[in-house]
């Protein structure tokens, strides 16, 4: 390894104007242009925009591995004062894991499959130190103690498969680990992961950041993520830097109309949806080949001023006073950024009627099979336990918890896609509980609709919008002839706001905020009473969640529709919902209104979910509480309590009632629900996990 | 682990009952036994004396009961003619009736004897197994090595120049049958005549008239690379293309996984990103492929046994169906059904090895 001499106080990553193109055979996209940012030693880079905004091209920018089509067209990439871009092959690959180090968005297809933890571990000293084996699997041990996790022997001798989510991607951190690296790359590093052990990961990458002095460039399109992990951060859109700056600089004082938008667009407390509704930026991300002149946020930007903001390219302009802050805006001086937006339009709230849906006492268990090849004796999962709740008309009821609570489970019960094993559900004076949905009359069928989680993959990629939304109008035998079917699908089109061309459109023409309103559209085909929306945002940009949030609570305003929504995004829920259902391992651990649930007193689990939620806001102080170990398996439930095995509160009970009896649900006044053994007098002394601090 | 051996051991019983059933039923069919009958007796006997030459061979009866007698789970036939002489399925011409077992079948390691060879089935099959046995060994040990090392060299850059040379290759070779490509060997190599060997002999290079020999009779007794490589090459080339693009894609597709790309990222050599780490799980479903080459071969020896005249089990086989005889048809029947459920048991649990994801219950 040559060690040029390298002066700690200069940047450890230096990014001049660099541009990055992938080259196809019709043309040259380019992905990143002009792109510049410093990282200093030990210091938290973030890197924000949406999807498509060429933020991992960044990151594999630096690591020199774009593919066969991806190449850095100008511009240079200073690591320790040396450049990458006109590095050789081997240079590189010494650099490679030992002074860089990445991380990955999906630690499951990160890790090797077929090779036990311990081997991937150790191959980063043996390659980059010529560690001997016996010496690189004590190492290994220390780090796989250093990221918490249990038992590290056996974990080192695991394959990754064996490992839960969380578990795998502290393997791919220590693996990060490994050989001390100067500069870490974190792409995504949570996003498939839930908001509690979200919460787990962020701890340990900021704590061992302190602890070796990493540097970091963080990449996420969550703020509130960026606003924990780090110091610094640089606001990306269409391939371009907008913003960049310290963290609390760009929050508090932007100096960008992107940047401004993109607050403006996200959930914060306090935000609410019929007086302070959220204001979605307007327009589309432009695609690569067809962005604009001059500043390519012009078309959706409220300040743009023809003449100006298109003339010609637009560089990056330092801002006095600030901290390395600049903004890429021709206007940035001019405009008042303190302004209150002028957009906001405050509805009315939607009054809420009687009750259309009812459960009572809902279970529903499933059957698996040991083994790979069948045999083995036959296990239960419990996915719902005793679930009862009402939910009215015009309604929102947000249902929320992590992956394997059970949320899924119940909205297929709910659809007739799967039977309840025992107790009822009353849909408008009729029990569908045990009625599948082949069985279902056509009207309760198009009464209760669902809208999904991926947009992507729900709609027919051959077959025209306009004739997918006429399929469900032909299922729900509404309407006598074609053009009567075809006038009101033009009618649906309008109701999600998209022009009445798109009908003619194929899916893949569509952007993912449109795919979703043709789900939605198609829900609503059938005059649904019910809707389940299953994360319906959850997989589109910030910008667009906001849009297609706010058309859902207009479509709900407009027909009086119950709307149940699932969610495990604690900041949109406390937004739009009037009702909030918190379920963990299958049980319904609190219930009651969105002010009742998100004020103390709390379940403890409740509590624990919303210390876990990054907040995008610099006045507000959080509680950081976070939860020990995985979620149990459904297949083996703890005993007593559910949620005993990473309570926090439970040496408040007496007689270790939590490892023995299932508590019982407490009716607090409104009629809040808790399930949970604590007493009255704990529950009231409880403190708000969220506090403003004083202005 | 066990228990799944055993449930597959069982399943596998009866999948052979069932198979060796159809091979009985389709080789005992009337028009069969009447041919039999006419070569076994005498080729001018009236259909009434066909009728009495089954019946007293124990040929006639119901199909199921027949069988059973076949497997030795029921007792063979006894016949006492009008001479007083008794004869039986399990009675040998010089045997005492009253001293001859009761059973006599598969089970008992009765397989009959083979209206062709004169010989037990047994004998002939076992010999003739032997003969194949080392042909098959040999092209294994060639096909195999030569498929996987051209699947991964093909497949770890996917569109290189190497890629597209060695993929046309292989589809050209899993594209040319056994005896397309057998006869062009032979021309080629093995022909006095026509191309290379005369020119070899011309340069004084050869002490025989051709490089290779056309036939691979002698190595019945001694195998050499001469007389075995023909009728080895031939039928690995068929396969050599064939596993290389099962290959070949396997490999594509887990070079562009993301665990290959941590891999890179934490500087491992392309060299040890591809023995490492891709090999292993590249290899998960090419085994499938070449433990299916197994049955695939014994089939396909037919006609390259035929081609070079090696009395292996294919030349056996044809033989046999060639001239009705339904006792060695039967016995290589029951080889084939052992050898091919056998191959897929050790598939099966191989699998299990190179995928640590699936477990055997």
């Amino acid at each position: 390894m040559t060690n040029a001499v390298w002066d700690p106080s200069q940047p450890i990553l230096e990014i001049e104007n660099l541009s990055i193109s992938f080259f196809t055979r019709m043309r040259e996209i380019p992905a990143v242009m002009d792109f510049s940012c410093k990282v200093m030693a030990g210091e938290a880079m973030g890197l924000v925009g949406e999807s498509g905004c060429g933020k991992s091209t960044v990151a594999l920018g630096v690591m020199r591995d774009l593919g066969k089509n991806g190449q850095i067209v100008a511009g240079s990439i200073k690591f320790k004062g040396r450049d990458l871009v006109t590095m050789g092959e081997e240079e590189l690959r010494h650099l490679r894991g030992s002074e860089i180090a990445m991380i990955y968005q999906e630690p499951m297809a990160s890790l090797n499959p077929a090779m036990k933890i311990g081997a991937q571990l150790i191959e980063v000293p043996m390659i980059h130190q010529g560690m001997a084996r016996a010496e690189a699997l004590a190492l290994a041990r220390q780090i796989v103690a250093d990221v918490r996790l249990p038992d590290p022997d056996r974990i080192l001798n695991a394959f990754p498969h064996q490992l839960s989510g969380g578990q795998q991607q502290r393997i791919v951190i220590a693996m990060a680990l490994m050989s001390k690296p100067a500069l870490l790359i974190l792409d995504e590093p949570t996003t498939a992961l839930d908001v509690t052990v979200e919460a787990g990961i962020v701890d340990l990458v900021k704590d061992l950041g302190h602890k070796y002095g990493t540097s970091m460039l963080f990449i996420s399109h969550n703020l509130g993520l960026i606003m924990d992990v780090c110091d610094r951060l640089c606001v990306m859109y269409s391939g371009e830097a907008v913003e960049t700056g310290a963290v609390a600089q760009v929050f508090d004082d932007m100096r960008h109309p992107y940047t401004q938008a993109l607050f403006r667009s996200i959930p914060l407390p306090g935000a609410d949806k019929n007086a302070r509704p959220l204001i979605s930026i307007p327009g589309n991300f432009p695609l690569p080949h067809e962005r604009p002149n001059g500043c390519n946020f012009g078309p959706r930007c409220d300040y743009f001023q023809a003449g100006r903001c298109d003339a010609g390219d637009v560089a990056m302009a330092d801002v006095p006073k600030g901290d390395r802050h600049a903004s890429r805006c021709v206007k940035w001086d001019e405009v008042d950024w303190t302004a209150a937006p002028k957009a906001r339009v405050v509805k009315e709230k939607a009054p809420i009627g009687k009750v259309v849906l009812q459960m009572a006492d809902l279970k529903k268990y499933y059957e698996v099979s040991g083994g790979a090849f069948g045999g083995g004796h036959a296990k239960v999962v419990k996915a719902n336990e005793t679930l009862s709740f009402e939910a009215h008309e015009g309604e929102t009821l947000a249902i929320v918890g992590e992956s394997g609570c059970g949320k899924s489970t119940f909205a297929k019960v709910l659809m007739g896609l799967e039977t309840a094993t025992s107790g009822t559900i009353t849909l408008f004076d009729e029990q569908v509980q045990s009625t599948p949905i082949q069985r279902r009359r056509v009207d309760t069928v198009s009464s209760v609709q669902m809208v999904f989680q991926n947009p992507f993959d729900t709609l027919n990629p051959s077959m025209t919008v306009g004739r997918q939304i006429i399929r469900a109008l032909e299922v729900f035998h509404i309407g006598t002839s074609d053009t009567e079917r075809s006038d009101r699908m033009l009618e649906l089109l309008d109701l999600v706001k998209l022009p009445r061309a798109f009908a003619e459109r194929m899916p893949r023409q569509l952007s993912g905020g449109q795919k979703q309103r043709v789900g939605i559209a198609r829900a609503f085909a059938g005059g649904a009473k019910v809707v389940v929306a299953d994360e319906p945002v959850s997989a589109l940009d910030v910008s667009v969640q906001a849009a297609v949030t706010d058309l859902l609570m207009d479509i709900q305003r407009q027909n009086k529709t119950t709307l149940l929504f699932i969610s495990h995004d604690l900041s949109i829920v406390r937004y739009l919902s009037d009702r909030v259902l918190v379920m963990y391992l299958g049980h319904v651990v609190e219930m009651g209104s969105t002010d009742q649930v998100f004020q103390p007193p709390y379940h403890p689990y409740t509590e624990a979910l919303l210390s876990a939620v990054p907040v995008a806001d610099t006045k507000v102080i959080r509680k950081r509480i976070v939860l020990e170990g995985d979620i149990p398996s459904a297949m083996n439930p703890p005993p007593g309590c559910p949620f005993q095995t990473r309570c926090r509160w439970k040496s408040q009970v007496a007689g270790g009632l939590c490892d023995t009896t299932m508590p019982p649900v407490q009716t607090l006044t409104g009629g809040h629900q808790i399930k949970c053994h604590l007493g009255a007098d704990v529950l009231a002394k409880m403190d708000p996990v969220i506090t403003f601090a004083a202005e | 682990m066990l228990a799944f051996v055993i449930r597959r051991l069982g399943v596998m019983l009866v999948t052979a009952l069932v198979l060796t059933f159809v091979v009985f039923f389709l080789t005992n069919l009337p028009p069969n036994l009447e041919k039999l009958a006419r070569s076994e007796g005498s080729v001018r006997m009236t259909d009434a004396a066909v009728v009495s030459w089954l019946d007293e061979h124990g040929h006639s009866g119901s199909v199921f009961f027949r069988y059973a007698e076949w497997l030795g789970a029921a007792p063979g036939w006894v016949i006492t003619d009008e001479k007083g002489v008794t004869r039986g399925r399990c009675i040998g011409q010089r045997d005492d009736p009253a001293l001859a077992p009761k059973y006599c079948g598969i089970f008992q390691g009765n397989w009959g004897i083979s209206t062709v060879f004169k010989k037990t089935v047994l004998f002939s099959l076992g010999k003739s197994m032997a003969a194949t046995g080392w042909l098959m060994l040999a092209v294994m040990l060639v096909m195999v090595p030569v498929a996987l090392v051209i699947g991964v060299l093909a497949g770890m850059r996917e569109g290189s120049r190497t890629d597209r040379v060695l993929s046309t290759f292989s589809i050209a070779t899993s594209a040319t049958p056994e005896y397309v490509s057998g006869v062009i060997l032979v021309v080629l190599l093995a022909s006095p005549a026509t191309g290379l060997s005369p020119v070899l002999a011309e340069w004084g290079w050869l002490s025989g008239k051709t490089l290779f020999m056309g036939t691979a009779t002698s190595a019945m007794d001694n195998i050499t690379f001469w007389n075995f490589g023909l009728p080895v090459a031939t039928i690995a080339l068929y396969g050599v293309g064939y596993i290389a693009r099962m290959t070949r894609a396997s490999m594509t597709e887990v070079m562009t996984q993301q665990y290959i790309r941590t891999a890179r990222l934490k500087g491992v050599g392309f060299r040890q990103v591809v023995l490492r780490h891709a090999l292993r799980n590249a290899m998960i479903a090419p085994f499938t492929v070449i433990m299916l080459q197994f049955p695939y071969l014994l089939n396909g020896v037919v006609i390259v046994e035929t081609l070079f005249n090696y009395k292996g089990f294919g030349w056996m086989l044809v033989t046999a169906a060639g001239n009705n005889d339904i006792e060695m048809l039967l016995g290589a029947s029951v080889v084939a059904v052992i050898f091919v459920l056998v191959t897929q048991l050790i598939s099966d649990i191989g699998y299990v090895f190179l995928n640590p994801r699936i477990r055997l219950g």
